[in-house]
């Protein structure tokens, strides 16, 4: 086996202060690169997995993790995986949540799912993983489609591995007026993520126009230039028919 | 024994002044939570009314009334009140609420000033007295200070000296009122005078004989001052509403005294915590009366003024008196300190709304009860109104009754004093280092001359030997300066009140202060780690630097940049420690520069981390802002890094967060506060402000964006200068739900 502190990772930015990606405080590290082209996407910097700022190894990474001991401690946190999306880096992945696991600290990945090539090597980044937090666009294949650009096959696939594998996760949607608000689909959401025992949690995600500027500097298009954030009672409502189906929702 | 002691477990503190024998033996830690608080009375509401509306007059014409004649000592002013017959505790400077108080002994060119900026004069009889007959703190200090001191004073490489006005910085153990009543102290000041009677008269004897025979007499004039109340305070306390009062008169007693530049109360809480559940125990009083009697007391310290000059005021930000009280820590014999009353203390928040003042400050160990550090992080969300500090560190340091003058400056309570010393300018120090000691502004020569850098790129061992020779010369000059103002100021202004509630023989330090420090090192490795390239004006100046390439930064946690920082400070302080100090006092430095970190920054020219000319420095030891690209915590671990050891007056970091980004719920909102503060106190950080901007914060800074320079909003990934953005955006992060890593 090679020597896990070695293996080496393509990195966008790291965030000490992370509160929203897992429990207490994490440690978050963003992933350069992700195939998903999703219209509301707020880091679309992180895409082009060759435009890395720079290249680091689970040694390093370990090394600044563990400065952070007495905050995860205090507040149960731990370090959080999110890119980008950072099954493209399996090994890397895999290697630094096992270096985490020796330390003791709680891992969560923050994926799409979009694994798209599910191998012993996802096998074995789950096998450190404490927490997922995966991103499912829309249950309705079209609608997939048109938010990311790719087909909702691998997401699925994901998903019912997490299931067999049993390992918790917190499904997370972004709710954008217009586009994934469809209430039949969300029932279909519901229904569908009832059967995946190991889901507990559903986090409801209003859309917001933050990641607007990004678009604008990487002289992109924004389809969603303007479009309306969902208002609190609109959120309020797709949180209550989760919640109908028995989900802890927030 | 007193029948004002009955049901108290009596102990040495009935032998002998021992404020902190009382309080272990008598208080009643509370480790439940804040259900028991209770909402403001009719009568709390009703006068907070009458108290707002004075406060919109005051807003409006910058001083609501000011005394022109009469200088003010404790008993210069009959008493003075809001509504008599609301007020449980009652009590002013002068003999009206608001009204300000002159105070020339300290310097009356600032009377003066202050009081024409506001259209009042000055009587001519007074300025005539004050001319002519008695001089003040001011006018000593500058019959002695030298050509240098003066010059580094201009530049502002020395800076908010206290020359012109009260020092502050003393806490008077205003608990001893309550606890003794003035007479037994007035015994106990008379026989501390009797032990100095035999052997020679040196100057120290001599001295220390006067001050204690000037503090007999105002412990006289405090019980005068509160017989004009209606009040016999030469004997102990009976009840709770005494003890509050007696204590409050005490410390009005010192403001009426002083202006000093930060007014601290102490560590009140737990103390008057011990006769309210006497009383409550007794049936004499009410969870709600108690309440009542702690609102009305915390009012009371809500409008205490003093006239300042509006630079002052601007230099500071508003209107600040610094009246800090301590809440919370533990007790050597490892319980905590809390009370029923940290809580009652902190409830005004709510009670009466958030406020600058008094200046909570919460003392934080890892083992304070779960439910007291709950309720100080949902205050501190809900109203950015309370400051932390490390009790785990200070209380090695210091005993566990000692408490924070202005805002970082840890004193065992009447045992200890500091003679204030503002600030150096240690980045205006790194460009005397490149210019051969000439300020880079005025290009006249501050420092001792000697060869200037003259290369077009900055060399590292060249800079930092030459910074080094500065900070040995600056440091004599500090100590110097400071020796003859703290001379003057026991001479012209003696704090004969607050020292009467002191023992005899105390420990003084000589405070200094660092500003810049985050500049000072980002330069230093710019040097090292970039190439920095000096642009110098048509006299060979060095004024503007172009850096080609990246340096690692303060605030992200790097050990070589922590250690870098580290020996910055440490140097500053060994060069310090060499000097004789004014009666011994020992010499400590502060990383701390308050809001003035503005005006620091607009007297120092470019320096070679890439700051512009005029631009202001981080606040405390903050990393210079933007540059922290890891997040909050790698910047909290960083500043955590900077030893107190070397900095025993304090190391003082800003957090400012919004709601949103300290978690998605309130509940998680709370926890993370308090697993921030658990992590950076057990790390060794010092001191915390926390800052959490809600939505009217943040339009507020759209209206006036200069007032928050350094709002930042923190979402994981990176941060973002608020005002930077564009007023789209500003819309955008104000509209929104935070949510996910934007």
């Amino acid at each position: 086996m090679n020597d896990i502190y070695n293996v080496v990772g393509k990195i966008h930015s790291i965030e000490t202060c992370g509160t929203v990606d897992g429990p207490g405080i994490r440690y978050v590290i963003f992933m350069q690169g992700c195939h998903l082209r999703c219209l509301y996407c707020h880091n679309p910097d992180t895409w082009d997995i060759n435009n890395y700022s720079k290249e680091l190894t689970v040694g390093e990474i370990m090394e600044d993790i563990l400065k952070y001991r007495s905050y995860f401690q205090a507040s149960g946190g731990g370090v959080t995986l999110s890119g980008g999306e950072p099954l493209l880096q399996k090994e890397f992945a895999a290697a630094l949540f096992k270096a985490c696991k020796l330390e003791g600290l709680h891992t969560a990945l923050d994926t799409s799912g979009h694994d798209g090539n599910i191998n012993d090597a996802t096998l074995e980044v789950l096998k450190y993983t404490d927490l997922v937090l995966l991103d499912i666009k829309s249950i309705n294949a079209d609608t997939f489609k048109k938010v990311t650009g790719a087909t909702i096959d691998a997401t699925l696939n994901f998903a019912q591995f997490l299931f067999d594998e049993e390992i918790p996760t917190c499904v997370r949607f972004v709710l954008v007026p217009g586009l994934t608000d469809n209430e039949d689909d969300l029932h279909e959401m519901a229904r569908y993520l009832k059967s995946l025992k190991n889901v507990t949690k559903v986090g409801v995600l209003p859309f917001h126009q933050m990641g607007a500027y990004k678009w604008e500097n990487l002289n992109l298009k924004y389809e969603l230039k303007g479009k309306p954030e969902p208002t609190a009672e609109e959120t309020e409502k797709v949180r209550k028919l989760f919640r109908s189906y028995g989900f802890r929702v927030r | 024994m007193q029948q004002a002691w009955k049901g108290f477990i009596p102990g040495n503190w009935g032998r002998e002044i021992d404020v902190r024998d009382f309080i272990q033996l008598n208080y009643e830690p509370y480790e439940g939570d804040e259900s028991f608080l209770t909402a403001p009375t009719d009568r709390t509401k009703q006068l907070w009314e009458d108290v707002l509306e004075l406060y919109k007059q005051e807003n409006e014409k910058g001083v609501l009334d000011v005394e022109t004649r009469t200088p003010s000592t404790i008993t210069a002013y009959g008493p003075g009140y809001i509504n008599k017959d609301l007020e449980q505790i009652v009590g002013f400077q002068t003999d009206k609420p608001l009204k300000r108080a002159i105070m020339p002994f300290g310097g009356l060119n600032v009377v003066k000033n202050a009081l024409n900026a506001y259209g009042y004069q000055l009587d001519e009889d007074t300025e005539t007295v004050f001319k002519k007959y008695r001089k003040t703190h001011n006018d000593g200090v500058f019959d002695v200070y030298t050509a240098d001191m003066l010059k580094a004073r201009k530049s502002g490489i020395i800076t908010g000296l206290p020359d012109a006005y009260g020092r502050g910085r003393i806490i008077g153990d205003y608990r001893r009122v309550a606890l003794y009543g003035t007479e037994i102290l007035i015994e106990q000041k008379t026989s501390e005078k009797k032990e100095l009677d035999c052997g020679a008269m040196d100057e120290s004897t001599i001295r220390l004989r006067e001050n204690i025979s000037e503090s007999i007499r105002s412990l006289k004039e405090l019980t005068e001052m509160a017989g004009s109340y209606g009040f016999n305070i030469s004997q102990p306390a009976n009840s709770a509403k005494e003890a509050i009062q007696w204590t409050y008169f005490g410390f009005l007693a010192a403001i009426k005294q002083q202006d000093g530049a930060a007014m601290s109360l102490g560590r009140v809480s737990t103390f008057l915590d011990i006769y309210i559940q006497r009383d409550i125990k007794n049936g004499d009083l009410t969870e709600i009366e108690a309440q009542e009697l702690i609102d009305h007391f915390v009012m009371k310290l809500r409008m205490v003024r003093f006239l300042r000059t509006p630079e002052y005021n601007s230099l500071f930000s508003g209107d600040p008196t610094w009246v800090t009280e301590c809440i919370g820590g533990m007790g050597e014999d490892g319980r905590s300190l809390v009370a029923k009353t940290s809580y009652r203390m902190l409830h005004t928040l709510y009670n009466l709304g958030p406020a600058p003042e008094p200046n909570l400050t919460v003392l934080w160990s890892v083992n304070l009860p779960q439910n007291f550090k709950n309720y100080c992080a949902k205050a501190s969300i809900d109203t950015s109104s309370i400051q932390y500090e490390n009790d785990d560190l200070m209380r090695g340091h210091w005993g566990d009754d000692y408490a924070i003058a202005c805002c970082v400056s840890a004193m065992r309570i009447g045992k200890q004093m500091q003679f204030f010393g503002a600030r150096a300018n240690l980045a205006k120090a790194l460009l005397y280092a490149i210019n051969g000691g000439k300020d880079e502004k005025s290009g006249d020569q501050i420092g001792p001359e000697f060869a200037p850098i003259t290369s077009e790129y900055l060399d590292y061992d060249e800079v930092k030997r030459k910074f080094d020779q500065v900070v040995e010369w600056l440091a004599g000059l500090y100590i110097s300066t400071l020796n003859v103002i703290h001379y003057m100021h026991d001479k012209y202004n003696f704090e004969s009140l607050q020292l009467a509630l002191h023992d005899k023989d105390i420990l003084r330090t000589q405070a200094t202060g660092i500003a810049g420090l985050s500049v000072v090192v980002d330069s230093l490795s710019a040097i090292k780690h970039a190439k920095v390239k000096v642009i110098r004006n048509e006299k060979g100046l060095a004024t503007d630097y172009e850096i080609e390439g990246d340096y690692p930064a303060f605030g992200n946690n790097d050990e070589e940049i922590n250690k870098l920082a580290s020996k910055v400070l440490k140097n500053f302080m060994i060069e310090l420690k060499k000097h004789a100090t004014y009666r011994e006092a020992v010499p400590t430095t502060s990383v701390l520069t308050i809001t003035s970190n503005v005006v620091y920054g607009k007297k120092t020219g470019s320096t070679p981390d890439g700051r512009k000319d005029g631009e202001p420095f981080a606040p405390g030891a903050n990393p210079m802002h933007g540059r922290d690209k890891k997040g909050a915590i790698a910047s909290l671990a960083s500043v955590a890094k900077l030893p107190y050891a070397y900095a025993l007056d304090g190391i003082s970091y800003t957090f400012s967060i919004i709601p949103a980004a300290l978690g998605k719920t309130e509940e998680r909102r709370v926890s993370n506060l308090v697993g921030i503060m658990d992590g950076y106190f057990a790390d060794n950080g010092h001191h915390m402000n926390v800052n959490v901007f809600d939505r009217e914060t943040l339009l507020d800074a759209m209206e006036r964006p200069e007032l928050y320079p350094q709002l930042t909003i923190r979402v994981s990934g990176y941060a973002v200068n608020f005002i930077k953005l564009t007023k789209e955006q500003q819309l955008d992060v104000i509209h929104r739900t935070f949510h996910e890593h934007v």
